[in-house]
């Protein structure tokens, strides 16, 4: 163990050294603080205007009632009454912010946990992992759109694959019971590719030396990993939560190819575009969802960046 | 263009918060639109317009919901185009957009800058664009040669001025085989007895009576529709689609309880179900009839022949089987149209018997041509038929997504329906919520 957290320490202390005492204090030559000025000016407007405006916008908006219809001076602006009505007679709303959650906690137990599993056993070297690597890495290539309908093809009730085979007439895409977890598994089929090609380049960074370190000590496998390269691995760790925590906040793109988010497949995310993008143009109400989908978001993106700093603090 | 600017913002509100990548690109092409046309507007602003606003020599923008490629639908459009340069030496510019993507656009784009001419629907979102400002009003193009009343009625918003021209229609009915028919000595039901013992024989016999699928929302609508205005008459089923009857009354009640009594007989499981499958299994003779419009046809990948229709037979016996589903296409000018002049002369042109032969002409398959005077020589059976059964039918309705606010037919009956579809049982819960959710749109 205390191999590992030498090794941990001294990364920065490396970096330390290189960099020019004080440099921060340090003027720089005029042309190259330009370029930084530009570098940072840049990005900063486009993120202003294509993120905090349009959300502040949207913030806005959720306190009217507007049907896009004439000038926004035919805003009429009714407080609370949006979110109120989210929460208390709009049905689709509490199954949504359900099946959001439904969806983070599938995707960290098993296409997660099987990414990872399969990203071990693939970094082992055996014969054919290059293909394997492949084989599982190829859904991520194909957009979740695509997906939802590939899965059709085996789900379908009257002309499937899987209830052609067994004889069966389950209704996976129709019925509300179980269309959500037949969703989750064509998600799943994607999610455990992406995972395991994060998880895969991250054990090939993981320092060998560690591992025979570990070996000599006397560590078997499972100890090893368990003890050794998945506390390395903390930086990937913290990445493949947060991609896991958007994936399954933004989940859209598939519902809406299969049902629009109706019936059984409702998340935040198809009621927003239910009541925005469609023929229906409850502007008000649909940014009252979507706000209420940001401010979800930024429980756990608080508590990620809180993780990031108190990290940073203890260096 | 402030207009369109500030109708984009919601729009890419959301791209940020549900970031797909459709949603991004639809908000980049919406972005585009809005921006683009800012600067056309800004090109050709003022009165240097080279030609004549109207006749010869003329351009007249055309905008249609149909993408180049599509089909017939596409080539009627196109055919019509053609025709219309042809005959008044005016150039038409045409401008094709996906069938859905111009629906779902329509907001930015009217207020925009549009087409001189642009392809809709008769129903309260005409009425909606009218009472906002955003179409021109028609009623100096009005009569039109062989458009009868009750298109007129169609196209009247409710200020009594009409603002559409219809061009072609088509009707909802319960369709079948008529081989599987014959071959069980079963004949189109007339009396709700009758209809009643056609199913429980179809039953005894091992077929579903009626093929049924709801995934995509809409089509049980369709049922909805014809119940209602069977049980309590075309007027209520207006004023309800306006928002002037309460949905959670016992007529609304009596309807849900009705279907209720009548899913028995509907396939199991249809909001599994795409209507291209719901039309396969009728198709196939699993099921003996399918509610649905005439585009059933195009599921089952033949020319209809062996098709035929009834309408769905009277419930209540006060209140005649004479009210159907039979939505209108046709066209507006736009009010932010750069050349009303001419747009007015295309749209009167557009509604004549000409422009609808021009565009069956020009097209493997024809539409039913609104206009009496148009030639009915390339129809099929099917739409021979169509033509007298809507004829005779005392009023039209243009379908529950067209008759209602889009706000509330897309985001609170779909949704609705839906759940009294899998919970029968719950109606008063069902209209309750309908009703809350109503108060808080209309």
């Amino acid at each position: 163990m205390t191999d590992i957290e030498q090794t941990r320490a001294e990364a920065p202390q490396q970096q330390r050294a290189a960099a020019p005492p004080q440099g921060r204090e340090k003027k720089l030559p005029t042309r190259d603080r330009w370029v930084v000025i530009t570098m940072v000016t840049i990005p900063l407007v486009l993120v202003v205007l294509l993120v905090w405006v349009p959300a502040a916008l949207s913030f806005a908006l959720s306190f009217g009632k507007w049907n896009g219809f004439g000038d926004l001076d035919t805003i009429e602006w009714v407080g609370f009454q949006n979110y109120k009505d989210i929460a208390t007679i709009y049905p689709p709303f509490w199954p949504a912010i359900q099946h959001n959650l439904i969806w983070l906690v599938f995707l960290f137990l098993f296409p997660t946990v099987l990414g990872m599993l399969l990203a071990v056993v693939l970094d082992r070297e055996m014969r054919g992992s290059r293909f394997y690597q492949t084989a599982f890495y190829m859904p991520v290539v194909l957009s979740m759109a695509l997906i939802g309908f590939i899965w059709q093809l085996f789900y379908s009730r009257d002309q499937g694959l899987i209830n052609d085979v067994f004889g069966t007439q389950i209704d996976w895409y129709g019925d509300p019971d179980i269309n959500l977890w037949a969703v989750l598994v064509a998600t799943a089929w994607r999610h455990t590719g992406y995972i395991m090609l994060i998880y895969l380049a991250g054990l090939k960074g993981v320092d060998a030396s560690l591992r025979e370190a570990a070996a000599v000590d006397g560590a078997g496998e499972v100890k090893t990993f368990f003890n050794v390269i998945f506390p390395v691995m903390r930086p990937i760790n913290l990445i493949v939560i947060v991609i896991v925590v958007i994936e399954s906040l933004r989940a859209f793109d598939i519902v809406w190819v299969i049902n629009k988010g109706r019936n059984g497949l409702e998340v935040i995310g198809a009621l927003v575009a239910q009541n925005v993008i469609g023929e229906a143009t409850r502007y008000g109400f649909g940014s009252a969802l979507a706000v209420i989908m940001m401010l979800i978001s930024s429980v756990f993106i608080t508590i990620y960046l809180r993780n990031v700093f108190r990290e940073e603090r203890t260096r | 263009m402030s207009l369109s600017r500030s109708s984009a913002i919601p729009r890419s509100a959301l791209t940020t918060m549900a970031a797909s990548r459709r949603t991004v690109l639809r908000g980049m092409a919406l972005s585009g639109l809005a921006v683009g046309g800012a600067n056309l507007l800004a090109a050709c602003g003022g009165d240097d317009d080279s030609g004549p606003s109207s006749g010869s020599g003329a351009t007249v923008k055309f905008g249609i919901n149909e993408a180049d490629g599509s089909g017939p639908a596409y080539d009627r459009l196109k055919g019509m185009a053609d025709a219309y340069t042809k005959e008044t030496d005016t150039k038409v510019s045409l401008n094709a957009v996906d069938h859905n993507t111009f629906q779902e656009s329509i907001n930015t784009y009217l207020q925009g800058t549009p087409d001189d001419v642009f392809t809709w629907f008769a129903g309260f979102r005409m009425a909606q664009f009218a009472e906002n400002g955003l179409i021109t009003d028609l009623s100096d193009v009005w009569p039109i040669d062989g458009l009868n009343d009750s298109f007129k009625q169609a196209s009247t918003a409710p200020d009594g001025k009409q603002y559409f021209v219809p061009v072609s229609y088509y009707p909802w009915a319960v369709f079948y085989r008529k081989s599987v028919f014959e071959k069980n000595g079963w004949v189109a039901p007339e009396t709700n007895d009758d209809f009643m013992a056609l199913m429980d024989d179809m039953q005894g016999k091992g077929i579903t009576p009626f093929a049924f699928g709801d995934k995509d929302g809409w089509p049980a609508m369709g049922t909805f529709d014809i119940l209602n205005m069977r049980l309590n008459g075309f007027d209520f089923h207006m004023s309800l689609m306006a928002g002037d009857e309460a949905w959670d009354g016992d007529e609304v009640k009596l309807v849900f309880d009705t279907w209720r009594t009548l899913l028995p007989y509907h396939q199991a499981d249809p909001l599994g179900r795409t209507w291209q499958e719901a039309a396969t299994a009728m198709g196939k003779g699993e099921c003996g009839m399918y509610l649905l419009g005439t585009f059933v046809v195009d599921a089952l990948g033949e020319n209809g022949e062996d098709l035929d229709f009834f309408t769905f037979p009277q419930l209540d016996s006060s209140i005649p089987a004479d009210s159907l589903d039979a939505p209108i296409d046709g066209f507006c000018v736009a009010a932010a149209g750069q050349n009303q002049e001419a747009g007015k002369e295309m749209i009167k042109w557009l509604g004549s018997a000409q422009a609808a032969d021009a565009g069956n002409n020009a097209a493997d398959a024809p539409f039913i041509a609104a206009n009496s005077g148009a030639s009915t020589s390339t129809y099929s059976d099917l739409q021979k038929k169509s033509v007298e059964v809507v004829s005779a039918a005392a009023n039209i309705a243009q379908f529950m997504d067209r008759d209602t606010n889009a706000d509330f037919a897309n985001t609170v009956m779909i949704p609705s329906i839906q759940e009294f579809l899998k919970n029968p049982d719950d109606i008063d819960g069902i209209t309750a919520s309908i009703q809350e959710q109503a108060n808080s749109i209309f």
